[in-house]
């Protein structure tokens, strides 16, 4: 039981500190901090400056720029590119594609996709849930039928996050419909540009433009952009969903958030006892899920993820819309107000959309009804 | 950082639940053991001593073994994990803990010495009725007559105080700020009582008592009530979270068994989701109680304080939802004295209310809230 870290990994943070608070651009890291939307070529810019420095995929393998860094390091890492209001690398590409390719994708899959995946040369999408496979994502029905060299897929899948910007789609389709239904499943790499594939924008509570529906009606897509087997897709699906266990909570951008409602709501604060225990109950929730993120990645070195990590992301996102939830309430009518950009009303104002925003964090990734089943099954043995 | 024991305290940790489990696995015995004073087992509390666990956190010159925050940890955890109605925290981490901040060498090695050796039990008198929690003295007054010293007043409630060898008092000065006091058990009157969950406290009455200063007379040692207070504190969160393991353990137990409409209970999500909230909320509570522990072992005193508040208010909430949860989960047979589950809850609520609730540990962190942007646990090392 050792409280400090080790000196090497006190010198990591102070690199990782001093690079994303230096050399990201102060324009992203201002957009983040203020909570404005950051566009499609901020986001790319950002993650390509990570890539230079080796700070993009550091959990690949090294041969495609993996870094071979301790869990620890990781979450180091992770914590310090949110505490400086860095955009953590695009998730589907870094830590969603990017590793089930480099762990199940053939050599020319790897050489082709994913030093241009590390670099967001290329924009993925997801394509998992459909309208009627949310949380049971293995009763999915978009088909790939075998049609020579080629798969024709038809179908539709929804909650695409960002689609309008993919260049290329990860998908489950259904290529055996007569066995058990997790056993009929492939992934296939679907390019966005395919004739017959078609994005359609999803309008949402917060007003935005966050989540598509993809269809594809008779898309054509190439044998060789199956990943793996063909019926294996349910092995590489549980791969994707399950092999993280850093940055699991999003521990640091919330407790930014919740400093920034600090300072920002000081004069309100300082004579409201009511806020201030709010505040401190959030804190010290948050402290208590920081070291338990830090008890996970401190004991899975190499092996099983600790039993705790499935608190992660029930009580990771359980604070993240508390946290805005809170933030809505310091603004109180300031949140209905016209707000200029840049200035604490404008702040305000976002902070209603984001909260509304941010009620899919308990939905999506496993909700947190999926959660609490893991826990109670897996963990408790209920 | 680090969150794992090395293999001295998986032993010390084995050793301690080996013997401990022995005497109150069966909680039948723990039960029995309450109905009679003093209240505990007094063989068990020589084992203890036996294994060197009485005198733990004492320097080896005062009789002791000089272990750490850490192990001692593993000893409440254990305790806890069986509710044992033994003194440990009363006796060996608080009133042991200021004999060890405050006495002369003399005084540590006469009264820790007995102590570590299961030959005296010590109790704290501190608390006064209305006082809370506060880490000085008003009620209880010290006089001073050239070189002999006495105290006056009533201290409720004085844990394990009528069972007590040596009584360790706390009592205004006349010159201002509080002072420790020697007082041998016997020459104080104690009304002694068993609280709510099996244990015993006393009212102890003072009057013109004979009393010897503990370390340089006179002086105010406020601030090492403070310290061995929040060091108790967080002694105490390590207690309540091996209580809140076993409620846990016992709870998912009982839903496999149980049968009702001809299923085990595990088959009802509405039972299944409330256990899985008692596993977040025993999990946030073990890893603030590992890292407070922690604090106190990095020896940074000035940072002792805000981690017993945070570790504080961690197990007042998570305390109590896990023991409302697991009387509830359990059905009837939850509120029935035979049954242990109750008893945990009651337990864990006295600890809650010995040093300090959810309220009071709002209160402490409210005072440095602005003293920060965000909390940094690793800043701290």
């Amino acid at each position: 039981m050792q409280l400090q870290l080790s000196a090497e990994d006190e010198k990591f943070r102070d690199e990782m500190r001093t690079f994303f608070t230096t050399e990201v651009s102060q324009e992203i890291r201002t957009t983040v901090a203020e909570g404005r939307e950051l566009t499609k070529e901020q986001i790319v810019e950002s993650q390509q400056t990570l890539n230079k420095a080796g700070l993009a995929v550091p959990h690949w393998p090294e041969e495609y720029g993996g870094r071979g860094w301790s869990d620890l390091q990781r979450h180091i890492w992770n914590e310090e590119m949110q505490a400086a209001c860095v955009p953590i690398p695009l998730a589907f590409n870094a830590s969603m594609i990017g590793p089930v390719i480099a762990q199940f994708g053939s050599q020319e899959q790897k050489d082709e996709f994913l030093p241009k995946t590390a670099n967001l040369d290329i924009w993925w999408s997801q394509g998992f849930s459909e309208p009627d496979a949310g949380s049971d994502l293995a009763g999915l029905r978009t088909t790939a039928v075998k049609d020579g060299d080629d798969y024709i897929v038809n179908g539709q899948k929804t909650w695409t996050t960002l689609g309008q910007y993919g260049d290329w789609i990860f998908t489950l389709v259904r290529t055996d419909p007569e066995v058990k239904k997790q056993a009929g499943i492939s992934m296939l790499l679907i390019d966005m540009r395919s004739d017959g594939l078609e994005v359609r924008p999803i309008e949402l509570i917060d007003g935005g433009h966050e989540v598509n529906e993809v269809w594809f009606t008779d898309v054509r897509v190439p044998a060789k952009n199956l990943v793996g087997e063909e019926n294996s897709g349910w092995t590489q699906a549980k791969f994707l969903l399950g092999n993280e266990r850093v940055g699991v909570a999003p521990v640091g951008s919330t407790k930014r958030v919740l400093a920034r409602a600090k300072e920002l709501g000081a004069e309100l604060v300082k004579d409201d006892p009511l806020l201030r225990a709010r505040i401190i109950e959030l804190e010290n929730e948050l402290l208590a899920l920081e070291l338990t993120a830090l008890r996970v990645v401190a004991h899975s070195e190499g092996g099983e993820p600790h039993p705790a990590s499935s608190v992660l992301k029930l009580k990771g996102t359980e604070l993240q819309q508390a946290v805005s939830e809170l933030v809505v309430d310091l603004g109180g009518p300031d949140t209905l107000a016209s707000g200029e950009e840049g200035d604490t009303e404008s702040w305000y104002r976002r902070s209603t959309p984001t909260y509304l925003n941010l009620r899919k964090a308990s939905i999506y990734g496993g909700s947190n009804e999926v959660q609490r089943q893991i826990i109670s099954r897996t963990i408790l043995g209920l | 950082m680090d969150f794992t024991y090395d293999d001295e305290q998986d032993a010390l940790r084995d050793a301690v639940r080996g013997l401990i489990g022995k005497a109150y696995g069966d909680y039948e015995k723990r039960r029995q053991t309450t109905k009679e004073d003093p209240g505990f087992d007094e063989k068990v509390w020589t084992q203890l001593a036996e294994m060197g666990l009485l005198g733990l956190p004492f320097s080896e010159e005062d009789g002791g073994v000089g272990a750490g925050p850490v192990e001692i940890g593993i000893v409440c955890q254990e305790l806890g994990r069986v509710i044992a109605p033994e003194p440990y925290l009363s006796s060996v981490v608080l009133a042991g803990g200021l004999v060890s901040a405050v006495g002369t060498p003399e005084q540590r090695q006469e009264i820790l010495g007995a102590l570590s050796a299961g030959e005296s039990v010590l109790a704290f008198a501190h608390a006064e009725p209305g006082a809370r929690w506060s880490d000085s003295a008003s009620a209880v007054t010290a006089s001073q007559d050239g070189d002999s010293w006495t105290v006056s007043g009533t201290k409720d409630p004085v844990l394990h105080g009528a069972r007590a060898d040596v009584l360790v008092v706390s009592a205004a000065l006349p010159d201002g700020g509080t002072g420790l006091f020697v007082v041998q058990g016997a020459d104080a009157q104690a009304e002694g009582f068993s609280t709510y969950d099996g244990g015993r406290a006393a009212r102890v009455t003072f009057d013109a008592t004979a009393a010897t200063p503990l370390g340089t007379a006179g002086a105010d040692v406020t601030a090492s009530i403070a310290i061995v207070h929040d060091i108790t504190r967080i002694m105490a969160a390590n207690q309540s979270l091996g209580a809140m393991e076993t409620l846990l353990a016992q709870t998912t137990a009982y839903l496999k068994s149980r049968k009702q409409f001809g299923v085990t209970l595990n088959t009802f999500q509405a039972l299944t989701f409330r256990a899985a909230d008692m596993y977040t909320s025993q999990e946030l509570t073990h890893s603030l109680v590992d890292w407070a522990t922690m604090v106190v072992a990095a020896g940074k005193p000035e940072e002792v304080a805000d981690a017993a508040a945070r570790v504080g208010l961690q197990v007042s909430r998570g305390g109590r939802h896990i023991g409302q949860e697991a009387i509830q989960l359990h059905g009837g047979i939850g509120m029935t004295a035979e049954y242990s589950v109750g008893m945990y809850t009651a337990h864990l609520t006295a600890l809650d209310h010995l040093l300090g609730d959810a309220g009071r540990h709002l209160k402490v962190l409210d005072a440095t809230l602005e003293e920060h942007g965000v909390i940094d646990p690793l800043d701290r090392s």
